[in-house]
């Protein structure tokens, strides 16, 4: 490139490129700056400017960014997971033992998406704490609270629905403990108090719609995984879509007025 | 377009604000990549539980519901399954719902402050730090036949028989619920008039409604402690 021509040529192409895909200069000026943000469909989540005092770390404690980025985590480990575990009495115990064993990166894989799981129940929690101690559910952000313990029930329940697919006795035995709660549901459960008032047996109470059994078998292991892989996961994804969006329309961070 | 480009380059920041990029989205990008490398680290050393394959005829003892349930399953001990495992929880979901809509307190939105709640704060983190006291002991605490032990202690299955417990008789159980209920309602309209002047009565009835349950929930587990009561109301369709 001794032409000083070409240099140009070249810097000007380069650009074309990056303006084609980022539809805004590279050079790092105020403009560019929001740019950066309003017209990326991924960063456009955010505002072009925020409160200084949101951005602080000993403000939010980054709990609520960290819930969702765990969340994407587990999503891109779960699908991996789905290529080689199959929701089959017959199988997914074997599964599970080959991710452990055979699968290359399947022990790492499997730990991932586990530890993940509960990294997650711990962060949604400290989300709420913090939420909780900054007062930040205060008018106007009521309905968001409200939102997020939905949410924070998803977690749970996404959690909770993923223990008993290894298919160990560790799983087996943790989802009867809640299936037998489950079955002690008053009205509706066939062990709870007057189950008799709309004749709950164990062939048709709550237990029985969530184990699509009256043991933990064949059904209950798939309905466990539909709901895990996607049933829960969807409603969470909505969820979150709210959650995100009423942060903006509620005037964004909550912070001294 | 150089002269435009004045124009568009005073952007002025508000007040207090500044640009998300890079500020914030660099803190996220951080805390993206430590909570990655956090969580492969971890994967690295330590391996997810995996026991036998599941057996429908050998129980496990103790079998645990997964520590974030843990607290709830601890609850079995002093409250029957409809209780401790569907009507709690959803007392408890119940209660975070309506939550921003008991507190009326003006102050203290959007920043931490203790001066200014003093009455949120301290239940709310009581019920949180009871839940996580539970969750401690509902894991790491309850052995064989989800038997108490200490830390220090070594899961056996010889431990002595636990002491009888016995039921408090019905007149006496329904004295002591109403009671409870009734005193707790009244005390702060004598102790604290503006408390109820300030929430109003729907507010104070479903607050402290909420509040007395969590500490009755305590209550029962002290009764069953120090005096071996098992139902404080027993009867043939709903036992407390
Ligand atoms: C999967 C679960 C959740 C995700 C991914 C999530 C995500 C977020 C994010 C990213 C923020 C922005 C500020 C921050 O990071 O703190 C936020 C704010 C908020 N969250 Fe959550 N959240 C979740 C659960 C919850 C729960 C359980 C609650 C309360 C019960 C809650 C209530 C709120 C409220 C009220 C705000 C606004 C706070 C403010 O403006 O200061 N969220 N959430």
């Amino acid at each position: 490139m001794k032409d000083p021509d070409s240099k140009k040529k070249f810097k000007d192409s380069v650009n074309e490129i990056w303006r084609s895909v980022f539809r805004h200069g590279y050079k790092d000026t105020p403009r560019n700056r929001i740019l950066q943000i309003i017209s990326n469909v991924w960063l456009h989540l955010h505002p072009a400017q925020v409160r200084e005092h949101g951005t602080k770390i000993r403000f939010t404690w980054c709990m609520g960014g960290i819930t969702f980025f765990i969340f994407l985590f587990e999503t891109i480990t779960g699908i991996l997971l789905m290529f080689y575990y199959t929701p089959d009495v017959n199988k997914a115990y074997a599964d599970t033992m080959d991710l452990m064993y055979v699968v290359p990166f399947g022990r790492l894989l499997r730990n991932c998406h586990r530890w993940g799981a509960h990294a997650m129940v711990i962060t949604v929690s400290i989300h709420m704490l913090r939420v909780f101690l900054t007062g930040s559910y205060k008018a106007p952000r009521r309905f968001n609270w409200v939102m997020g313990v939905f949410l924070l029930v998803i977690t749970f329940l996404l959690s909770f629905t993923g223990y008993l697919l290894p298919w160990d006795q560790l799983g087996y035995w943790a989802i009867t403990v809640g299936m037998n709660m489950a079955g002690a549901t008053p009205f509706l459960g066939h062990e709870g108090p007057f189950a008799q008032v709309l004749g709950m047996t164990a062939n048709n109470d709550v237990r029985f719609a969530l184990m699509g059994g009256s043991t933990i078998a064949a059904p209950a292991l798939l309905r466990a995984y539909v709901w895990h892989c996607i049933g829960i996961p969807l409603i969470a994804a909505a969820l979150m879509m709210v959650h995100f969006w009423r942060i903006r329309k509620d005037g964004g961070i909550s912070g001294r007025l | 377009m150089e002269i435009s480009r004045q124009k568009i380059e005073s952007v002025e920041l508000e007040d207090d604000r500044v640009f998300t990029w890079p500020t914030l989205v660099v803190k996220e990008f951080l805390a993206a990549i430590f909570v990655t490398v956090g969580l492969l680290f971890y994967s690295y050393f330590v391996d997810a539980p995996l026991r036998e394959i599941s057996d429908p005829g050998q129980a496990e003892n103790p079998a645990k519901a997964p520590w974030y349930f843990a607290g709830l399953q601890e609850q079995l001990v002093y409250f029957d399954p409809w209780y401790a495992g569907v009507v709690l929880p959803s007392i408890i979901v119940l209660g975070l719902i309506l939550l921003p809509y008991l507190d009326n307190n003006p102050k203290g939105n959007g920043y931490f402050t203790f001066k200014e709640r003093k009455f949120a704060i301290p239940v709310f983190v009581s019920g949180y730090v009871f839940w996580y006291v539970l969750v401690y002991i509902g894991t790491a605490l309850r052995g064989p036949f989800w038997t108490f032990f200490w830390p220090w202690e070594k899961w056996t299955h010889d431990f002595p028989t636990p002491p009888p417990l016995h039921n408090l008789s019905l007149p006496w159980g329904i004295a002591l619920l109403v009671g409870f209920y009734g005193i707790g309602y009244a005390i702060p309209l004598f102790v604290k008039r503006d408390f109820f002047r300030n929430m109003g009565i729907i507010r104070y009835a479903l607050t402290l409604g909420l509040l007395l349950t969590m500490i009755g929930t305590v209550g029962k587990m002290i009764l069953r402690l120090a005096f071996n009561v098992k139902y404080i109301i027993e009867t043939s369709v709903i036992n407390i």
